[in-house]
């Protein structure tokens, strides 16, 4: 009998890498939007909530994240947006598939549908600013211009946090070792 | 010893020659020896050589990215440089290493300038195309070129921390976004095996 249990215990060390492997330790950090300072309106749409992160040297790229609310009755969409302070404004959708990042670039624009907030965020939709004049400095206001299939367009004031901001005016919590 | 308790021990046996095959058939890559390993010869931000042996003498986390990376990458490196504030004098043996997948616009003076941006205690790692196809292989990272509209492009990627013990071996990972609690508990884990 002590054979079959020393069998039991190696079978259970040898399971035991692999059921950790198996289970991921996924924790989607859920973070609450703060209430925006600042809120814009297009029509029956109203966008809260703005900011972008603060870019390292040599990256040229930015994301831009907002909240979009449309109280009106009749379905609308985020058609491109554009910014003096880039070459191009793309709309796109960043996945996570088993541990792979995955950038996908959406030609017809975000749906923002009758009754519904769409929010924009470093996880999923976003605003991508590529060749961008100069970097992103935290405290600054990056204007972009928001163009919708009904409401037309506006301009917006992305706030620039910290690099890895999850929020408007937040710290990432992680700053705290932050060489500025 | 009775039938019945043989018959125990020979499933148990048999489970566990399954689950070794399956452990195997995971973590070991035969061709290359030990996971991660590889002839790839690589420069650090500082050009420093590195290859599979630099992973030897000390723990270390690993990252795949690249500096035209809006969110994954910054973030990541944030992360890091908070896991080594809350390590404190802990975390003093550990080490990490940010190689890019993206050669052609990552030079080691940018990639180095990229990740001291962030903290000291992150090594930039970069290379020629080959050798980074090799690193790249040799870890199972996936890395892809993603056209866009105005001919710029964007790198799909492996967005795991790889955690490597001072012999050069493959502990585990932290997930994008782990909760920094949990992640830091997994670095302490690595620090104290040495």
């Amino acid at each position: 009998m002590k054979l079959s249990l020393a069998a039991v215990a190696l079978a259970a060390a040898f399971a035991a890498p692999i059921a950790a492997f198996v289970l991921p330790v996924e924790a989607a950090s859920m973070m609450a939007m703060k209430p925006a300072a600042k809120s814009w309106t297009a029509g029956d749409l109203v966008i809260t909530g703005a900011f972008a992160r603060a870019t390292l040297p040599h990256a040229p790229v930015g994301g831009g994240y907002f909240a979009v609310t449309n109280n009106g009755t009749a379905d609308d969409a985020l058609t491109s947006a554009s910014s003096p302070a880039a070459g191009t404004v793309q709309l796109h959708a960043m996945s996570m598939q088993n541990g792979v990042m995955k950038m996908q670039e959406l030609p017809d624009g975000v749906p923002v549908p009758a009754g519904k907030t769409v929010t924009l965020t470093p996880d999923g939709l976003h605003l991508m600013f590529t060749d961008l004049k100069q970097p992103f400095v935290k405290g600054q206001a990056i204007p972009v211009t928001l163009t919708f299939a009904k409401a037309g367009s506006v301009t917006i004031e992305l706030a620039v946090g910290d690099i890895a901001a999850k929020s408007p005016g937040s710290d990432a919590g992680a700053m705290s070792g932050m060489k500025m | 010893m009775n039938l019945r308790t043989f018959r125990v021990v020979l499933w148990a046996l048999v489970v566990v020659v399954a689950l070794a095959a399956g452990y195997l058939y995971i973590f070991m890559k035969p061709e290359s020896g030990r996971f991660g390993g590889g002839d790839y010869a690589l420069t650090t931000g500082t050009g420093q050589p590195f290859t599979a042996a630099s992973f030897t003498g000390a723990p270390s986390m690993l990252f795949f990215g690249y500096t035209h990376c809006p969110d994954v990458c910054p973030t990541t490196l944030s992360e890091m440089a908070g896991w080594f504030e809350q390590l404190g004098a802990e975390g003093k043996p550990l080490r990490a290493f940010f190689v890019t997948v993206d050669p052609e616009r990552d030079t080691a003076g940018v990639i180095n300038d990229y990740v001291h941006a962030v903290s000291d205690r992150v090594t930039g790692v970069t290379g020629t195309r080959p050798e980074i196809d090799k690193v790249e292989a040799a870890w199972g990272v996936y890395a892809k070129q993603v056209p866009l509209k105005d001919g710029d492009y964007t790198m799909d990627h492996t967005a795991t921390v790889y955690l490597i013990d001072s012999r050069g071996q493959f502990q585990g990972t932290i997930a994008y976004q782990e909760d920094s609690a949990t992640a830091v508990a997994k670095l302490k884990n690595l620090i104290a095996k040495g």
